[in-house]
């Protein structure tokens, strides 16, 4: 049940639920946005399966007086255009004795798993309520009712309706605003209890972005002008983002035939001079491992995002999972040190990723984005990501004087770098083991300097704070990462006073990694919790094996695809305390 | 020749793009001649080393970019033409070679090398082939005889060779030609209209592997000039190749594809424009 204050619900779960083809998707968007535009915050997440069309869907909505980015324990709303396919998503839209179930008894009985759960369900006669409307839209009479019952104005409905369906016509959308005004006359009063309460500050800025689009603005931002791309589920709108945007800015995108082109044509651009980035998930990440080993070799700075979803192998395509830090780290061979960041929330995959950037170019080195299918694909109404002001900063002799010492042994372990084009600074970017000057060479002593090199220059940089987010000071700490992030917040927040006795540490910086900032950061810690999407605890063996953890360390993993809960969190934690 | 090259030449000789690099081809290898007939061609084109980005793969012809006095990069196997299409793309500005092996470039790297065609960016790929991998010591390639024993393939493959020239027109390759590593001239001469074509370029040059292939040594008294001078239709380049005894040394297709650049748009942003998108 949502924490009701005298105004109004703190926080309300909505699902819209339909057969693919049904529009609840449409729906969902246009209710996320009518709510930024009133004032809240929110999250909607899709639940798809791999068809394109006519496949299960639901929309996962969850809108809130302050941020929010993960979805509560259960859903209080739940509205079912139809049930075709609801038992393929049923487990992603959990349900309790306290919700409501808003359906078109045309449309067949529930399921019974809906059923026993005994909470209250109300029939609402969707198709026979759209027979009165000319050209009906179950998808907005569902909109509709959500609307009233979340209690989101009527005339911010309206607008958005109008500005996101306006261009198909006159009709369609007329028929379109009424479907959603005979929504909000069949909807029950419910005592008001789904009513969402004002925003805490209605006036603060809030972008509605998702966390791949977050992405592309931080790269762009970073100063990436080259992308290469081959699409794959979910990194796909990463790239597709990008590519309008990236030709206004005087950069290109280039569509490649597979991931080995992609990788490779990024590190052709770069090797020119241009800041370039691809994205790509698990399966195209590991045919671009060996030229990512590539960029480690020949020092060329590029940067890779990987939007993680379920594995191995094709795995679950559309669901999340954080299963793939064991090859970010460590899938190159030889000695290949390189940088891998995660982004701690949806927002911040734009100040990650501009930091990949940043650091990539810094260090001449491959930085690599693990963001996942949950950060990715949700959509967020959230505060603005700020604009780090960090860019490519690549350290270039512009003046070289043949024969140039592309890979100097320098004591940052960064050599001066020349671009095409400039005389008297050409040099052979090499993939061979090679001396200063890019030449091939099986020397002993050419192999240990460079690699001593390599390995230098990414140990010795200051990465700052930005390394991880620390919350709270107690003696019980909770080290996690990515999408884990925001259920663990939620949870902490609903402990007995606050989580006083915990501090989260949320990493960013995954590798390099950062001994004696996470001694510092572990400073009076007593026990430890480690949380992550992960069947074989990756994360938990990694930190194991560089980290002076606490005795007391223990792990809280699975697989995806289900996302997390804070009620979930909140009993791991509850056992540690 | 026109002024402007007489003017380039002087210039840039053929020295100034020979590094101090020693090549570790075996004595004899086709491959030398077809590092001079890069060094003629580029000086004969004027383009100062610094504005060439010569990029390769792996194996020994691919080792060609250290021998250079341009900018290079010496990739992973298989990889160059992609490679040299980021170059390309993000440099418009500089000539970019891509060069290599028949192992290299049709068989790890054959998915490449039809969408290099097909994109046409404006580049040349130079195959040396000697129909054999001879860096990990003799192995069949993808043009090499299906009868031709190695150790690999005891009693020889038994698959038919790979036809890199019909491939490269059926796929859009806008200039296609095919030399002979024994002729450095011709081969210069070539490599010189090739780069100054717009689009993807592809050169074949027949280049021996003294080591693995003596019997390349006997390419010098078959190879012969193509009796007819280029054209400009693909199918009857194609028909013409398909049909012809494979030594057949020349240009042999010349097509007017506009070259590949990726659209650009005419409304130019900063992007802090970007943010208005996703206020609420």
């Amino acid at each position: 049940m949502p924490a009701k204050s005298q105004q109004g619900a703190q926080s309300v779960s909505v699902a819209l639920v339909g057969s693919g083809g049904a529009g609840v998707m449409t729906a969902g968007t246009i209710l996320l946005d009518a709510a930024a535009k009133a004032g809240w915050y929110g999250l909607m997440t899709r639940s798809v399966g791999p068809q394109i069309r006519g496949g299960e869907s639901a929309a996962l909505l969850r809108l809130s007086t302050t941020p929010v980015e993960c979805h509560g324990d259960s859903f209080d709303v739940l509205i079912a255009v139809d049930w075709q396919n609801f038992t393929r998503f049923a487990k992603e839209v959990p349900l309790s004795a306290h919700s409501v179930v808003l359906a078109d008894p045309a449309a067949g009985a529930p399921p019974a798993t809906v059923v026993d759960i005994g909470l209250q369900i109300i029939d609402v006669p969707m198709q026979e309520i759209l027979k009165k409307v000319a050209g009906g839209r179950p998808n907005m009479l569902a909109l509709g009712l959500a609307a009233a019952v979340l209690g989101v104005p009527d005339d911010i409905v309206t607008k958005v309706v109008e500005r996101r369906l306006g261009k198909k016509g006159g009709e369609a959308l007329e028929s379109s605003l009424q479907s959603v005004q005979a929504g909000r006359a069949a909807a029950p009063a419910l005592d008001g209890r789904f009513t969402l309460a004002p925003a805490a500050d209605a006036t603060a800025t809030r972008w509605l972005m998702s966390g791949n689009q977050a992405a592309g603005l931080g790269a762009l931002r970073g100063g990436v002008r080259f992308v290469a791309a081959y699409p794959i589920t979910p990194a796909t709108e990463v790239l597709e983002w990008m590519a309008p945007r990236l030709t206004k800015l005087g950069g290109a995108l280039v569509q490649a035939e597979d991931e080995l082109a992609s990788i490779n044509m990024i590190i052709g651009a770069s090797f020119g001079g241009v800041p370039s980035l691809t994205a790509t998930s698990g399966p195209g990440y590991s045919l671009m491992a060996e030229s990512i080993g590539l960029a480690v070799a020949a020092e060329v700075p590029i940067v890779v995002v990987n939007v993680m979803r379920g594995g191995p192998s094709t795995g679950i395509a559309t669901k999340s999972e954080q299963a793939d830090l064991n090859i970010a780290v460590y899938g190159l061979h030889g000695d290949a040190p390189h940088v891998v960041v995660a982004p701690t929330s949806i927002g911040d995959c734009a100040v990650t990723s501009q930091w990949a950037v940043h650091l990539a170019e810094k260090l001449q080195t491959p930085a690599i984005v693990l963001s996942d299918q949950f950060l990715g694909q949700a959509q967020a109404v959230l505060s603005p990501p700020v604009d780090t002001g960090e860019g490519p900063d690549r350290l270039i002799n512009a003046a070289p004087q043949a024969p140039a010492a592309r890979y100097e042994v320098t004591e940052s372990g960064v050599s001066p770098m020349t671009i095409p084009g400039v005389a008297g600074g050409q040099y052979i970017s090499e993939s061979l083991t090679h001396n200063i000057r890019g030449r091939p060479s099986t020397l002993a002593d050419d192999h240990l300097a460079q690699i001593e090199k390599r390995q230098r220059k990414l140990s010795t940089f200051d990465y700052g704070e930005r390394w991880a987010d620390i919350d709270g000071d107690g003696p019980i700490a909770i080290i996690s990462w990515g999408s884990c992030c925001a259920p663990i917040r939620e949870a902490i927040s609903r402990l007995n006073g606050g989580g006083k006795d915990l501090r989260l540490i949320s990493l960013r910086l995954i590798s390099p990694v950062q001994p004696e900032r996470m001694a510092e950061a572990l400073n009076g810690v007593k026990r430890a919790l480690i949380i992550e999407q992960s069947h074989s605890g990756q994360l938990y063996r990694y930190l194991r094996a560089y980290y002076d953890l606490p005795k007391d360390t223990q792990c809280y993993h699975r697989p995806g695809p289900l996302a997390f809960t804070p009620g979930e969190i909140r009993d791991q934690i509850a056992r540690m305390q | 020749m026109n002024v402007e090259s007489t003017a380039a030449l002087k210039a840039c000789m053929p020295a100034d793009y020979k590094s101090d690099v020693k090549p570790v081809w075996c004595p004899g290898c086709g491959d030398y001649s077809v590092l001079l007939a890069m060094q003629k061609a580029f000086a004969e084109l004027g383009t100062p080393p610094e504005k060439i980005a010569l990029i390769t793969g792996i194996g020994c012809s691919s080792r060609i970019a250290s021998y250079t006095t341009c900018y290079g990069f010496h990739g992973v196997h298989g990889r160059a033409l992609a490679l040299g299409t980021g170059v390309k793309v993000a440099r418009p500005d500089l000539t970019v070679v891509v060069a290599g092996g028949d192992g290299d470039g049709f068989s790890i790297g054959g998915n490449h090398f039809l969408h290099a065609c097909r994109r046409n960016p404006d580049l040349t790929y130079i195959v040396m082939d000697n129909q054999v991998y001879g860096m990990t010591k003799g192995q069949p390639s993808p043009t090499t005889d299906p009868e031709w024993q190695s150790a690999l393939a005891p009693g020889g493959t038994g698959i038919r060779p790979f036809h890199p020239l019909v491939i490269a027109l059926a796929s859009g390759a806008n200039f296609v030609a095919r030399c002979f590593s024994g002729d450095p001239n011709g081969t210069a001469q070539t490599l010189v209209e090739a780069i100054r074509h717009p689009g993807f370029s592809f050169v074949q040059i027949l280049s021996p592997c003294v080591t693995f292939r003596p019997e390349q040594k006997e390419w010098r008294k078959v190879v012969h000039p193509a009796p007819v001078e280029a054209t400009d239709d693909p199918a009857r380049a194609a028909r013409r190749i398909m049909s012809d005894d494979n030594f057949n040394i020349g240009i042999l297709y010349r097509g007017s594809r506009p070259p590949y650049r990726p659209k650009q748009s005419e409304t130019k942003i900063a992007v802090a424009d970007l943010e208005r998108e996703f206020a609420t």
